[in-house]
């Protein structure tokens, strides 16, 4: 992974501004899109396991292979398409099978490949749905990963690390089965929606009969021209106590499972979280802020002038008060000492039924080495989190995010192993 | 990049695809299947006037309860052949338009007809009074569209296509109950598009055998994974319950069955190739 795109870009610390304008002057924008080469899947059942090579000449491309799955420590592209499934498979080796059969196809669609289909018959319908035809592989990433409950379906409970399971019910929780658990994820992360969604679509579609989608949700990012964390839709930065992509240690610390069959993979917790626009937007600034602990404007922490300044959140004003609110997100937050990679984006997804109000918020994910981190912090937000008047959690998930894949092994191959 | 060179397909791909399909058909020889199709849809045909003659003389002669009980039967010989029986421009929805797709082509009510219109009357009016000439008008389609069908020229496209269009018919109107809004017998019209589809499955079978068997094996398993489905669903009399007796879950589990069948009976084109 060393020669990846991604890491040569981390360490060079530009902006992804630059990053996107280095990429397509560096790679000569080689069109790789349609060009049919790829085509080593049998005319309908893509079940021909063949490894694929990342492309070293497409253009906007993150390397699948790694120590680390793709969508984890990628830098945050613009768009999201995350989908929960549920497995209709009934054994160990069907199962294994699926992502065998996948591991080919999710490299293709990381090189921005069409997943071509060899056959010239047009009475059938293609191998590839062609929405992404003429698109680059606009760094899209694939982050796929097991839940709790795939494991109680095939009967491999032993297999279940203790950490993987349901998360507990949290203060102001109105889950929404529709919005909650799941088998599998995909999260496909990408520079262009569109994108993003092909490589679902295509996925699951290659896997009919195999699983079904339970629910799914799209989401987005915007980044500044200067760089920077992007805002959320209460305009306040999100991201900021991030663990840095390019700390190794620290991404041991905090994301990366170290032990057993899940060694070199991470816990991903999505939550689908509305956000009561109308609310907010009534509210005045000074109490929005409060709200965060942080100025809008700078991201700067309450008595701090800069986004990444560090801050006591026990430090008091000359009348005794905490300078930061102790009913504020980040200081409550900070507070349970815990710590995860955020990598959320928004939503907006019409208007709700009932009430008339924006469908908006935040797709919530974090990828942490145990879902407790996670935990922690949402149970020190508790009941006092100020935030807690203009949010809703309505959906909730928690899967184990398999590691990276070497070039010849396909993805989860650690767990059936160790079957 | 695997697969790089393979110089076959290049080479394949270079021919227009369309001109390769066309080469392709006339080297398979369908003939028996496509006259056995042929039967079948005629006979459905048949069957299709005879009951709609039934339900008609039903209706003319006010008995409700009567008629209702003709109603679905008499219809799922018309669903069952539907790939056929739409293929006639206007016959269709003078047969088996529904107000809303009549009110979506800017026409008014007045120009309602069919079993559609006389559901209406059966589940909403409770009274066939005032109906009797759509009833008449219903017979006398019905009977033109049997003359029509005797002369329709089934081709292997025709088959293909309609098999997949059968299912696409239950995803996109049965299964959301959009199809019989009064009298909730949706899952008769279900159940007939998918005897439908199977026919043509079954009709190709040994074909679709010889050039993939497991694709055959897959097809046998999702069918039955529906007829299953719908077999719960069944009344003591060998009818089904109404749509509105149906969960969310229930419905789901359906549409999922569905279009779990409808991915791999799509691949049936393969036997042109």
């Amino acid at each position: 992974m060393t020669t990846s795109n991604e890491e040569k870009f981390i360490n060079k610390k530009i902006s992804r501004r630059d990053m996107l304008k280095l990429t397509g002057i560096g790679m000569a924008g080689v069109a790789i899109g349609a060009s049919g080469l790829g085509g080593v899947m049998k005319a309908m059942g893509y079940d021909v396991f063949e490894p694929v090579a990342d492309s070293t000449t497409a253009s906007n491309k993150v390397n699948f292979y790694g120590k680390h799955q793709s969508g984890i420590v990628t830098p945050v592209q613009t768009n999201i398409y995350f989908a929960s499934l549920d497995v209709l498979v009934t054994s160990k080796k069907e199962l294994q099978a699926l992502f065998q059969q996948w591991t080919p196809l999710v490299v293709r669609l990381m090189n921005g490949e069409v997943m071509v289909d060899v056959s010239t018959n047009t009475r059938v319908p293609t191998g590839d749905t062609g929405e992404a035809e003429g698109l680059d592989a606009s760094n899209l990433s694939i982050t796929i990963g097991v839940g709790p409950s795939l494991f109680d379906k095939l009967g491999i409970q032993h297999l279940k690390p203790a950490e993987l399971k349901d998360l507990p019910h949290f203060p102001k929780d109105q889950l929404q089965k529709e919005y909650t658990g799941g088998d599998l994820c995909i999260q496909a992360c990408a520079d262009d929606p569109q994108v993003a969604f092909h490589a679902v679509r295509n996925l699951v579609r290659a896997a009919s009969g195999k699983v079904e989608i339970k629910w799914s949700q799209a989401g987005f990012n915007s980044f500044p021209a200067s760089g920077g964390t992007p805002r959320n839709l209460f305009a306040f930065k999100d991201g900021t106590v991030n663990p840095a992509i390019t700390d190794e240690k620290d991404l041991n610390e905090v994301v990366w499972v170290d032990k057993g069959w899940l060694k070199g993979g991470s816990y991903l917790i999505a939550r689908k979280v509305q956000m009561h626009l109308e609310t907010w937007d009534r509210t005045s600034l000074k109490d929005q802020e409060a709200t965060f602990g942080r100025y809008r404007d700078s991201g700067a922490p309450f008595g701090k002038t800069k986004e990444f300044d560090d801050f006591d959140v026990e430090a008091k004003d000359d009348k005794g008060n905490y300078i930061m609110p102790d009913t504020s997100h980040v200081h409550l937050a900070r507070k349970s000492g815990a710590r995860i990679l955020r990598r959320s984006y928004s939503y907006a997804s019409g208007v709700m039924s009932n009430t008339g109000t924006h469908d908006a918020g935040l797709i919530f994910i974090s990828f942490q080495k145990d879902p407790a981190q996670f935990t922690t912090i949402q149970n020190s937000l508790g009941r006092m989190d100020k935030m807690n008047e203009y949010i809703t959690h309505r959906g909730s998930a928690v899967f184990a995010c398999f590691p990276g894949v070497q070039k010849g092994s396909y993805l989860g191959e650690a767990l059936f192993n160790a079957l | 990049m695997a697969g790089c060179g393979n110089t076959e397909e290049v080479k394949k791909e270079d021919k227009p695809a369309t001109e390769q399909a066309e080469q392709a058909t006339k080297e398979v020889d369908l003939s028996s299947e496509l006259s056995a199709y042929q039967q079948f849809a005629l006979e459905q045909m048949d069957q299709f006037l005879l009951d709609t003659e039934k339900f008609v003389n039903l209706f003319k002669a006010g008995d409700i309860e009567g008629a209702k009980a003709a109603y679905a039967p008499a219809r799922m010989y018309f669903e069952r052949s539907e790939p056929i029986a739409e293929s006639f421009g206007d016959l269709d929805p003078r047969i088996d338009g529904r107000l809303a797709d009549i009110q979506e082509e800017g026409k008014g009510e007045e120009e309602w007809s069919g079993y559609h219109k006389l559901e209406y009357a059966l589940w909403e009016e409770n009274t066939t009074k005032g109906y009797e000439a759509v009833a008449d008008q219903l017979l006398a389609d019905a009977k033109e569209l049997h003359a029509l069908v005797q002369t329709v020229e089934v081709t292997p496209d025709l088959m293909i296509t309609g098999a997949v269009d059968l299912l696409n018919e239950v995803s996109t109107s049965k299964i959301t109950g959009e199809e019989e809004i009064y009298s909730h017998t949706d899952l008769y019209d279900f159940k007939a598009n998918i005897e439908g589809a199977e026919k043509i499955f079954e009709i190709l079978r040994s074909k679709l055998e010889a050039k993939d068997s497991t694709l055959v094996a897959t097809l046998d398993e999702k069918f039955k994974a529906v007829d299953d489905l719908l077999a719960q669903h069944t009344t003591a009399d060998g009818g089904y319950i109404s749509y509105e007796e149906l969960t969310e879950e229930n419905t789901k589990a359906l549409a999922a069955a569905v279009n779990q069948l409808g991915e791999p009976l799509s691949q049936m084109g393969i036997i042109l190739e």
